[in-house]
């Protein structure tokens, strides 16, 4: 079976900002446990997903994105 | 110039007129330490993804600053510390990042624009390798 080859979200839309209070996109990168998606499963780039991994934590301070989930 | 997206949380009981009193203020003390307000955006009441000082909402501002060194911002969160009502707050530095990322679109538009160039050249290049081999 062949699997649909994985892409950066963040390239194909060309983000070059990744902000901490877009929690609409933020949260599509934290599943139910709250824990930041791994970017092999993701398939976000490298740069993208250090620049991810900033807003999610500052996101996180402000009480916007959770620590731990249920 | 240093721009800086100072966030603060408030406590949810404040009424609406007390959230306006301290946003003045805070902006004032910024202001009085040579900083320009550009812009105050208060996003309001906002639910909290876990509870802080067992507050379950949040009243969200985000204070948009411009100065020449961090001496406002320094003001802003000694302030932020001894007020009871601010229960979160975050300031970020964001002139780097913007630059970051006027400097990727850049680099994008170049490349696009190289590329646009080679696509145009290419054919002509085809028709002069053809030309050579007859």
């Amino acid at each position: 079976m062949a699997r649909r080859r994985k892409f950066c979200k963040f390239c194909a839309d060309k983000v070059d900002y990744i902000d901490y209070k877009d929690v609409k996109t933020l949260s599509q990168f934290i599943p139910e446990r709250a824990k930041i998606l791994p970017r092999r499963i993701s398939g976000v780039c490298a740069p993208h997903q250090r620049k991810l991994t900033m807003a999610i934590k500052r996101a996180r301070h402000l009480a916007l994105l959770p620590f731990a989930g249920e | 110039m240093r721009r800086y997206e100072v966030v603060f949380v408030l406590a949810p009981k404040l009424t609406e007129e007390e959230v306006k009193q301290s946003v003045e203020t805070f902006s004032a003390a910024a202001q009085e330490k040579g900083a320009t307000v550009l812009e105050v955006d208060e996003i309001g009441k906002r639910r909290l993804a876990y509870p802080v000082a067992n507050f379950n909402d949040g009243i969200y501002v985000i204070l948009h600053l411009e100065e020449e060194a961090g001496t406002a911002v320094a003001e802003l969160e000694r302030r932020f510390l001894v007020t009871d009502s601010v229960i979160r707050f975050l300031t970020i530095r964001v002139d780097e990042h913007h630059k970051r990322a006027d400097k990727l679109r850049q680099r994008r538009e170049a490349r696009k624009k190289r590329r646009a160039a080679a696509r145009k050249a290419k054919p002509v290049e085809q028709e002069a390798t053809a030309a050579t081999e007859e």
